[in-house]
């Protein structure tokens, strides 16, 4: 039996084929409702278990609440994390205090607690449930037969904290969610939103911002896997039509988006501050909120996109341009992982074993003298501090100043580079003056001009300077002594500061 | 503490300088045959203090005058050469390269007192086989994403660079693939209830969490970024990673010596221990590790907000 690496084949070990499905059509249907029906049976399984807790907690609907923890848990996943373990037990509380309004809120909060940890199934390994189940096998032996899942997964988010998600079972049983197409689902939610904004249906205009802001993170997703694949191996990615299609289009949605969400914040703005009714305020101050996070996530996009074509062909020049080594090597994904993971587990082992035997290099054996192991067991254990240990003083040396030019010598190019706005000069005039003043100045000033040829007109308008440097070549030939070149035409541009300012605060 | 680790370098150390005495044989014939100067037990020492030197994978060459010399001399004496082998040999170890970049480059034959072994290395793993195989896995699936490519397993001078919660997505994403494709197929892949062995590998991780929160905020210990990140620390102790960060679980970077122990030794038992199995993987060359396939495929659904708001 052959095992190629993943093609869009399927491994032969799955399946062999299509079979005839003797009878039991209908049991694949019936092993799906079974499975539906399992992942409700933990829910209905707290509501059993509240009688054994140490107190009076009958009074608690925990379905009820476990419910609202996963409605919670799937609203607040962001794309990049998931929603915080303890924001959720917060957010739990009101709705178990008003079940038993009598009780203390540390009993609320342990409830709470109570409810998603049960929800995470903290105490299994695995941290998930199992229901067995049986069905009818292709040859009509019956055969029970586990399911596992999970309802609220932890997964690692950053800095080593730990998110909850809620997972596709949670979410399609218990949540049913809906699985649309993404792009019709964004172009109807755009539709939507503005004929919700136009009639000033605030709510549903949220909830439709909300899910506008899925595509661009999508794209960044995608754009963020491809690159790393690249990292990895710049064939397994065509970077010869599918990428470059695919930053087309999301450069295109990029702009397009961003048009339109700048009209709509506008709209909404209106909306806003003309609202009378403090419901209608909270909420379209909220979508300004949502609105804005969509523009902040395109302009990331935007700017990743921008990078992608730079590291492609990093990448190639390392991967692709490089002498070919005369040895072969092993594919280790595709022949060995690849191969391995469709195998039954008692099969499987067998090779992760030899891999782990022969892969995990040597460690020296321990051998322990009796006297050693009398004063080792005798030796009260070290109290960790809390605080660790004390930083030792830094040690600091100062650097030798090795600029080639002083703050003196950078003031006085700065103070002749002062000119008038409207009395432009040329270069050459400009490095007699310099070496006038000193021999060393003429190559400071040269240097900033040759910069201001090209000026940081951007930085010098989001910093709100009035003026800023530039010079032009307008094809004169240099006549110096130390320079050759061309002679540059210096000259100071104002810059329209109130305007600015008064385009920053519009556009944020 | 500190003594005590000095206790047993020492106690490792002399009985490789008397092992000499018996290895020597077969060395002494070859020396013999070659006509060479014959063998002192200086010599013996020299060669068991280099074997010793290989013993400490952490150790580099270039950081100690005494290792650099000796390496100099296996490289530019064949004797000195073949006495140090079989120093090695005799030990249970198995020369993989003697260089100035890898150093001594020694590990441990089957069965040698070097060996690690699974149970020691993981207590749960000797009683649960599924903790047993994700054990296995994690270190195969560091080495695929140390070294993506053949080229990049055959290349020497090819450094790789991998991240816990980049080897743990990477797995599981091979998983999620194998997933859908047996959905596509419509199999049940949900194992007989009394036969858990004929779980397919792929289910195993995939049912294992991915992490978890523990009292004392470190890592939970059999999540699959726990155990992920237990073989990566395990591989720094080898002298196989170096520790480059702690962005995304923790960076590292593969060192020659890792290089060298998964193409010569894993590499090819795993692929012998598969083909046993009677598969047979077969690649055309064509990059295999690739970007999951289809751009809109997200875990999050496109409308998963949509219930809660109307």
């Amino acid at each position: 039996m052959t095992s190629p690496a993943y093609t869009d084949n399927a491994a032969p070990q799955l399946s062999a084929g299509p079979r005839p499905a003797p009878g039991p059509a209908a049991d694949e249907g019936l092993s799906r409702r079974l499975r539906a029906l399992a992942c409700t049976a933990p829910l209905h399984d707290l509501d059993v278990r509240k009688a054994n807790l140490a107190g009076e907690y009958t009074v608690y609907a925990m379905a009820e609440v476990a419910l609202a923890a996963i409605d919670l848990v799937t609203l607040n996943m962001d794309f990049d994390t998931g929603a915080d373990h303890d924001q959720i037990v917060t957010r739990l509380l009101p709705r178990v205090a008003a079940q038993a309004p009598g009780r203390p809120v540390a009993e609320h909060e342990r409830v709470a607690r109570w409810v998603l940890e049960n929800l995470i199934n903290v105490g299994s390994v695995d941290r998930g449930f199992r229901a067995v189940y049986g069905t009818f096998g292709p040859d009509g032996v019956y055969v029970r037969r586990d399911y596992d899942f999970k309802l609220i997964e932890e997964v690692p988010g950053y800095g080593g904290t730990v998110y909850l998600r809620a997972t596709d079972e949670a979410v399609n049983v218990l949540v049913g969610a809906l699985d649309t197409d993404v792009t019709s689902a964004q172009i109807a939610a755009e539709v939507k939103l503005e004929v919700l904004i136009s009639r000033g249906r605030l709510a549903d205009a949220q909830l439709a911002a909300e899910q506008a802001r899925y595509r661009t993170v999508q794209y960044a997703e995608t754009l963020r896997k491809t690159l790393e694949a690249t990292r990895r191996n710049v064939r397994a990615v065509d970077w010869l039509n599918a990428v470059p299609d695919m930053i087309a289009e999301a450069l295109d949605h990029v702009a397009d988006r961003y048009r339109h969400e700048n009209a709509i914040l506008t709209n909404i703005r209106k909306a806003r501050d003309e609202a009378e009714e403090p419901e209608h305020k909270r909420r379209a101050a909220e979508l300004v909120d949502i609105v804005k996070d969509c523009i902040r996530r395109h302009t990331q996009l935007q700017s990743r996109l921008l990078e992608a074509g730079p590291l492609f062909r990093a990448e190639q020049d390392r991967q692709a341009f490089a002498t070919p080594t005369a040895r072969t090597g092993l594919d280790l994904y595709g022949q060995l992982v690849a191969p391995l993971l469709p195998l039954p587990v008692e099969q499987a082992i067998r090779v992760t074993d030899a891999f782990f035997a022969h892969g995990t290099g040597l460690r020296t054996p321990t051998s322990v003298r009796v006297g050693d192991l009398v004063d080792l067991l005798l030796t009260p254990p070290l109290e960790r501090e809390h605080l660790g240990a004390e930083m030792p003083e830094p040690d600091l040396i100062a650097t030798p100043d090795d600029s080639r030019f002083s703050e003196e010598q950078l003031a006085s190019a700065m103070d002749l580079l002062d000119l008038e706005h409207d009395a432009p000069r040329r270069l050459s005039g400009l490095l007699t003056e310099a070496r006038r003043r000193d021999p060393e100045l003429p190559y400071l000033v040269a240097l900033l001009a040759v910069h201001a040829a090209s000026p940081p007109v951007g930085t010098a308008y989001r910093q709100g300077e009035r003026r800023l440097l530039f010079s032009v070549d307008d094809g004169t030939q240099l006549d110096d002594p130390e320079f050759g070149g061309a002679d540059l035409i210096v000259g100071t541009a104002l810059l329209d500061a109130a305007g600015m300012a008064a385009d920053r605060t519009e556009a944020s | 503490m500190s003594d005590h680790r000095a206790q047993h370098t020492d106690a490792w150390s002399e009985p490789t300088a008397a092992y000499p005495t018996e290895g020597t044989g077969p060395a002494d014939q070859a020396v013999h045959t070659t006509a060479a100067p014959p063998v002192t037990p200086a010599d013996a020492a020299d060669a068991a203090r280099l074997v010793a030197f290989g013993l400490q994978p952490k150790l580099l060459p270039a950081r100690d005058a005494e290792y650099a010399e000796l390496l100099r001399r296996y490289r530019e004496a064949p004797a000195f050469a073949r006495l140090a082998d079989a120093v090695a040999t005799g030990l249970g170890l198995v020369v993989l390269e003697v260089s100035t970049r890898a150093g001594m480059a020694v590990t441990a034959g089957e069965d040698s007192v070097f060996a690690v072994r699974m149970g020691d290395y993981a207590r749960r793993a000797s009683s649960d086989s599924a903790d047993r195989f994700l054990h296995g896995l994690a270190h195969l699936a560091v080495a695929a994403m140390a070294f993506p490519r053949p080229e990049d397993l055959a290349d020497d001078a090819y450094i790789g660079r991998i991240t816990v919660n980049g080897v743990d997505s990477f797995v599981r994403q091979a998983c999620h693939r194998l997933e859908e494709r047996a959905e596509e197929h419509g199999d049940n892949t949900d194992p007989a209830t009394d036969a858990p062995g004929l779980e397919a590998a792929w289910r195993i991780y995939a049912r294992r969490s991915s992490t978890g929160a523990t009292k004392d905020a470190r890592r939970l210990a059999g999540s699959t970024t726990g155990i992920v990140g237990k073989a990566v620390a395990f591989l720094t102790d080898s002298g196989f990673l170096q520790r480059t960060g702690d962005d995304a679980g923790g960076a590292f970077r593969t060192t020659a010596r890792y290089q060298l122990q998964v193409r010569d030794m894993a590499g090819s038992a795993a692929m012998a221990e598969l083909l046993e199995l009677g598969v047979v993987p077969v690649t055309d060359g064509t990059a295999t590790l690739l970007p999951p396939p289809d751009p809109d495929d997200l875990e999050l659904a496109a409308d998963a907000g949509l219930p809660f708001h109307a």
